[in-house]
C-alpha cells in the first residue's frame, strides 16, 4: 500500500487526497460531498450510463461523470455549479418526463433516490405533455415484483446478476426509450443472491414481493443488527413497524458482507415475531406451572443445580455474553456444555471476497465453540443420571423426550417453552431474542461483531445475559454484571483468545479476534 | 462515376473507378486492374514506414470524425499484445450508401485495403463488420475473402511474404448505434451493441481489451492507391489553399435532386457545381430548399449557405455544418421541414441504445414533440421546450447519437422556424392530442 501514488486534488473548495486511480465520485465521498447518482454501485463495475453525476472540472472542455472520471493532480472539481446543476436538473426531467410519479403508492417512497435527488436538485414543475410510456409489472421470480414504469435503467440490477452473482439471468431488452429490464426466458430469479437487487434498485422498480405494502419507509424503526441466519455473521438493519419486525436488509461491511444479504437471512426476520412466547417467569409448585416473579423462579432455577453436575443446552445463536456467563455457571457446578446445530447446503456468492451462505446456519457456533461447548445431534451423552439442565434457547426440534430421561430436573431458559418439556420443567425464564437484546457473535472468521436492540421484548421477559447474570449469582458464582458491556469485558479478560477486544471499539462493523495467530486460525477451520 | 449514371467529367473516380464492371469483383478482374500490387509492396515494407506514408499523405477518416489516418495507425505500437484491426462497414447514417457500392463492385479493394491496415498496425487479425441489411455487399465481401485465401493473399502465409493475415466478416443484426465505434466492437465480441465510456480508447483497450484501430470502408479502400503511388500523388487532389483536406471523397446523394447517386470527386470541390452540374440540380419547376451535406447527423444547409461551401472538412465547417460522412440530402420546396426533421428524430428515438437518460428519453420526447408539432398539435412554447431538451442532450452522454438528434431539431429551428410556427398558428390537424394543452392557451 505504501507505493501508491497519492493524487491531491480540489472538490467543492475542499482539498483531498486519494489513491491514484480513484474516481472523483468516490474521491469526493471522501471529503463529505456527494455527487448524486444512480448506475454507480460501489459493490459493482462501473456503467457512467445514469449521466447523473455529472460535475464541472476546470480545464475539462465538457462535463465529466464522476463516476467513470478518476482523479488527476491538482484538478479543481465543482459538484454543484450552475453549470453541472442543470446538466443534473436536465437529467431528472428526462428521469421524470415517462415516470408514473406513483410516490404515495410506492414501497420506495422515502427511501427513493428518485425522490430524494428530485426534491433537492430537479425541478418543480414538468414540461412533458405527452402520453406517458406504460407497462405491466412483471414477476421476476423469487422475491422480486419488476414495475417496469418506474425503472430508470441504470442496469445495477443486470451487473449485479452478471459479475456478481454470475448468473445473467437479467437483461436490458430493447431500446430506446422501449427500453426496460428483461429475464432470461425460462429463468428466474431464485438465486439465493437475487433478493439484493431489491436493495441495489435506487428506485421503486424492483420491490420485495415481501415487503409489498406493508409499511411506508418513514414509519419505521431501524436498528444495527447481525443475521442469525448462519455463521457468516452478515451484517443487517432490522426495520420494525409498531415493534414487528417487517424486514432485514444489509448493512455494508467491506469485511463481512460487503452489501449483500441472501434470502436465507432476509426470510429470517419472521422467527422474531413469533406471538407464542413465554412472557412471564414459571416455578413449577404442586406439580403445576405457576406465574412467578424474577427473584423467586431465579432461585428455583438455582437450587436445582445444589450439590449436582449442570449440563447446559445452549443454543449456537446466543450471545457470546451469554454463553460466558453460562460457562461460568458450568465451572461452578463442574459440569459441561452442548449445543445442537442446524446444517444446510453452501451458497457461495462468487463475485463477492468469501462471502456465503455457510453450512452453520446459526450465528455463534464459533463463539460457542470458543467458550468450550461441544456440538452434539443427540443429549443421550451428555446428559448423564442425576444431572441438573439448563436449556437455554434451543427448541428441541426433533429431540426425543428420552435423551433427558435422566435429568434430575430441567430449566428452560428461551423464548417459546417448546411441548416436548412442558411437562416437566421446574421453572421457565422467559428472555429476549436476538433483535430484543443487545450482544456480540463471533463469526467464522473470528469476528466479532456487536448488535444493538431492535424492539422491545414481551411481558416481562428480560435479555438472556441479564437474567444468567443473576443465576450465576444465584448459583453462587461470582461477578455482579449490570450491562452487556461489564460481562464482555470478563470475557475479554478471560479468554486469550477474546483479549484486547473492548465492547465499544468493536464499533458497528466488529473487530476481529486477536491476535490472527496459529491458535485462533486453527479454531476457525475446524 | 456517378454510379448508377454515367461517369460526369468533373469527377475524380479513384475508388469508383469500377463502379459497375462486374470483372472487377473476381480476384482474376482484381489483379487484372492493378489488385494486390500495394498490398505485396506493403507486406514487405515496415509498418512505422507505411504509418509515416499514410500520415504524410494527409487521408483522413471517411466515416465521418475525420481523424487523420495515419495518426491513429501511429498509436498502435508492436507491444507484444495481439492487436486488431476493425473495418466499420456498418453503414447506417442515413443519406449514406457509398461504402454498400465499394463492397458491391469492389470488395477486393477492401481486402487489399483491410489486409494492408492490419500489417500496417501489426495486427495479424481483422474483421470486417458489414451492416446486417447488406445481403448483398455481405456475399460479395465474403466471397471475395474466399477468393483471396485460396489464392495465398491471405493466411498464415499471406502473398508468400510469412507474414499472416486474417480477415473475418461480421455481419450486424440491425442496430444503428453498432455503427459508433466501441459499440461495433461490443457487437463483434456477442455483446449488446452498446458505446463504451472513453478512455479507455480502443488504441489501449479495444476488441477483446486489446489494442484495436478502427477504420471506415472508404478510408481502408483509399490507402492501397496511397501505399502505390505515393502520397505526392495523393496530395494532388484537394483544394490548394487547404492542406488539410486531402485526397477523392464518395458522395451519396439522395432526395428531391435529379440524379441522384455516388459521386467521387476531390475534396474542396464547390458544393454549388457538384449539387447544379453533376447531380443535375432539382427536379424540373422546382427549387432547392434545404440540404444536409454529411449524412442526417450534421447541422441542415439552406440552399443560401450550400451554394457557398466547399466540400472538404474545413468548407464544411466554414459552412456552418460537418462533412461528415459524405451523404447528401436534399430537400426541395415541397417538402415540409418539420416533417422532414420529425422523420429524423424519430430515427434517432428508434435507434438510441438506451444506456444514456439524455438520450434515451430526450431521443423520444424530442420526436413526441416533433410529430406533434407537425399534426397541428404544437405550441408556442414547444419551439423553446425543444432547444431546452436539445441543450441538455448535448455533449453530456457516452456517444454522440443524443448530439445527433438534437443537431438536426437546433439547426432546423434556427433555419426554418417559420414553418414550425406556420404549423402551430395554423393548428390544422383534426387529430386532438390527449392532454396537449390548446395551442389558443398559450
Amino acid at each position: 500500500m505504501a507505493d501508491v501514488k497519492m493524487v491531491s486534488l480540489t472538490i467543492e473548495g475542499r482539498p483531498v487526497t486519494v489513491p491514484d486511480g480513484t474516481s472523483i465520485l468516490e474521491a469526493a465521498k471522501s471529503a463529505g460531498v456527494l455527487v448524486p447518482h444512480y448506475c454507480y454501485h460501489p459493490g459493482l463495475p462501473v456503467a457512467g450510463v445514469c449521466r447523473m453525476c455529472l460535475v464541472e472540472v476546470e480545464k475539462f472542455p465538457k462535463l465529466a461523470p464522476a463516476c467513470a472520471t478518476t482523479v488527476g493532480e491538482g484538478q479543481v472539481v465543482h459538484v454543484h455549479s450552475a453549470k453541472a446543476l442543470e446538466a443534473r436538473k436536465g437529467v431528472l426531467e428526462f428521469l421524470l418526463i415517462n415516470h408514473p410519479l406513483d410516490c404515495p403508492i410506492c414501497d420506495q417512497a422515502g427511501e427513493c433516490e428518485l425522490q430524494d435527488y428530485t426534491f433537492a436538485e430537479g425541478r418543480a414543475d414538468s414540461r412533458y405533455r405527452e402520453p406517458k410510456r406504460f407497462n405491466p409489472v412483471e414477476d421476476f421470480g423469487g422475491d422480486v415484483l419488476y414495475v417496469q414504469n418506474r425503472c430508470i435503467l441504470c442496469t445495477r440490477c443486470v451487473r449485479f446478476m452478471d459479475d456478481v452473482v454470475h448468473e445473467p439471468v437479467l437483461n436490458v431488452s430493447e431500446r430506446g426509450d422501449r427500453a426496460f429490464i428483461g429475464k432470461a426466458e425460462g429463468h428466474d430469479l431464485t438465486n439465493p443472491w437475487a433478493g439484493n437487487v431489491v436493495d441495489l434498485c435506487p428506485v421503486g422498480a424492483l420491490l420485495s414481493k415481501d415487503f409489498l405494502n406493508k409499511a411506508r419507509a418513514w414509519e419505521l424503526d431501524r436498528a444495527p443488527t447481525v443475521c442469525t441466519g448462519c455463521s457468516q455473521g452478515c451484517n443487517a438493519v432490522a426495520e420494525t413497524r409498531d415493534n414487528v419486525v417487517v424486514r432485514l436488509k444489509p448493512r455494508p461491511n467491506e469485511d463481512v458482507n460487503q452489501y449483500y444479504m441472501c434470502e436465507v437471512g432476509r426470510q429470517g426476520y419472521r422467527d422474531f415475531n413469533r406471538r407464542d412466547r413465554a412472557d412471564q417467569p414459571l416455578v413449577r409448585l404442586n406439580g403445576q406451572l405457576q406465574v412467578s416473579d424474577w427473584e423467586d423462579a431465579i432461585n428455583a432455577a438455582a437450587q436445582t443445580t445444589e450439590g449436582r453436575r449442570l449440563v447446559v443446552i445452549a443454543s449456537p445463536n446466543l450471545s457470546n455474553e451469554s454463553l460466558f456467563l453460562l460457562e461460568r455457571m458450568i465451572g461452578e457446578r463442574n459440569g459441561a456444555g452442548v449445543f445442537r446445530l442446524t446444517r444446510g447446503g453452501e451458497s457461495v456468492l462468487p463475485g463477492a471476497k468469501d462471502l456465503a451462505l455457510r453450512a452453520e446456519r446459526a450465528a455463534n457456533a464459533t463463539g460457542a465453540r470458543s467458550l468450550g461447548f461441544s456440538e452434539v445431534t443427540q443429549f443421550t451423552n451428555a446428559v448423564r443420571s442425576g444431572d441438573a439442565v439448563f436449556v437455554v434457547g434451543d427448541q428441541l426440534d426433533g429431540i426425543d423426550a428420552s435423551e433427558l430421561a435422566g435429568a434430575s430436573s430441567v430449566v428452560y431458559i428461551g423464548t417459546a417453552l417448546p411441548a416436548s418439556i412442558a411437562g416437566t420443567v421446574t421453572a421457565v425464564l422467559p428472555v429476549t431474542n436476538t433483535l430484543e437484546e443487545e450482544g456480540t457473535f463471533t463469526n467464522l472468521r473470528g469476528r466479532v461483531q456487536r448488535y444493538l436492540q431492535a424492539r422491545t421484548a414481551p411481558g416481562v421477559a428480560r435479555p438472556t445475559w441479564y437474567v444468567l447474570a443473576d443465576l450465576l449469582v444465584a448459583i453462587g458464582g461470582n461477578g455482579r454484571f449490570y450491562l452487556p458491556s461489564e460481562v464482555f469485558a470478563a470475557l475479554s479478560a478471560t479468554h486469550t483468545t477474546f483479549a484486547g477486544l473492548d465492547y465499544e471499539a468493536l464499533g458497528l462493523r466488529g473487530l476481529p479476534l486477536a491476535p490472527q495467530g496459529a491458535t485462533a486460525s486453527a479454531e476457525v477451520t475446524v | 462515376m456517378g454510379y448508377p449514371h454515367p461517369s460526369h467529367p468533373r469527377e475524380t473516380p479513384v475508388l469508383s473507378k469500377y463502379f459497375g464492371d462486374p470483372e472487377a469483383r473476381t480476384l482474376a478482374g482484381w489483379r487484372a486492374r492493378g489488385g494486390y500490387e500495394a498490398l505485396e509492396k506493403a507486406l514487405a515494407t515496415d509498418p512505422v514506414e507505411i504509418q509515416n506514408l499514410v500520415k504524410d499523405s494527409g487521408l483522413r477518416g471517411r466515416g465521418g470524425a475525420g481523424f487523420p489516418t495515419g495518426m491513429k495507425w501511429s498509436f498502435m505500437k508492436p507491444d507484444g499484445k495481439p492487436h486488431y484491426l476493425c473495418c466499420n462497414g456498418d453503414e447506417s447514417e442515413p443519406g449514406t450508401f457509398k461504402d454498400r457500392e465499394i463492397m458491391r463492385w469492389t470488395p477486393h479493394a477492401l481486402v487489399e485495403g483491410v489486409a494492408l491496415g492490419a500489417h500496417a498496425i501489426y495486427a495479424e487479425t481483422a474483421y470486417i463488420y458489414i451492416r446486417g441489411e447488406f445481403t448483398e455487399p455481405y456475399a460479395r465481401v465474403a466471397a471475395a475473402i474466399d477468393e483471396a485465401y485460396a489464392a495465398g493473399i491471405l493466411g498464415a502465409n499471406a502473398m508468400g511474404t510469412g507474414k499472416r493475415v486474417d480477415v473475418h466478416v461480421h455481419r450486424g443484426a440491425g442496430a444503428y448505434i453498432c455503427g459508433e465505434e466501441t459499440a461495433l466492437m461490443n457487437s463483434l465480441e456477442g455483446r449488446r451493441g452498446n458505446p463504451r465510456i472513453k478512455p479507455p480508447f480502443p488504441a489501449v483497450a479495444g476488441l477483446f481489451g486489446k489494442p484495436t484501430t478502427i477504420n471506415n470502408v472508404e478510408t481502408l479502400t483509399a490507402v492501397p492507391h496511397i501505399v502505390k503511388n505515393g502520397a505526392e500523388w495523393y496530395k494532388q487532389f484537394g483544394r490548394a489553399d487547404n492542406p488539410k483536406s486531402i485526397g477523392t471523397k464518395l458522395f451519396s446523394v439522395c432526395g428531391n435532386i435529379s440524379r441522384p447517386g455516388n459521386y467521387e470527386v476531390a475534396l474542396g470541390f464547390p458544393f454549388k457545381e457538384f449539387l447544379y452540374d453533376l447531380c443535375g440540380g432539382p427536379l424540373p419547376g422546382r427549387e432547392i430548399k434545404a440540404v444536409i451535406p454529411g449524412g442526417s447527423s450534421v447541422p441542415i444547409l439552406t440552399r443560401e449557405e450550400a451554394e457557398g461551401a466547399l466540400m472538404d472538412y474545413e468548407g464544411m465547417v466554414a459552412a456552418g455544418t460537418m462533412l461528415g460522412s459524405g451523404g447528401v440530402i436534399v430537400f426541395d420546396d415541397r417538402q415540409d421541414m418539420v416533417r422532414q426533421i420529425a422523420r429524423l428524430t424519430r430515427f434517432y428515438a428508434h435507434e438510441s441504445c438506451a444506456q444514456c437518460s439524455q438520450c434515451r428519453e430526450g431521443t423520444a420526447w424530442t420526436t413526441r414533440i416533433m410529430e406533434r408539432i407537425r399534426d397541428g398539435q404544437g405550441t408556442a412554447e414547444d419551439l423553446d421546450t425543444l432547444l431546452s431538451i436539445a441543450d441538455n442532450m448535448s455533449g453530456k452522454t457516452i456517444c454522440v447519437l443524443s448530439d445527433s438528434c438534437a443537431t438536426p431539431v437546433v439547426s432546423g429551428l434556427k433555419k426554418f422556424r417559420h414553418e414550425f410556427e406556420a404549423k402551430i398558428a395554423a393548428n390544422r390537424s383534426m387529430v386532438t392530442v390527449p392532454g396537449a394543452p390548446r395551442a389558443s392557451a398559450a
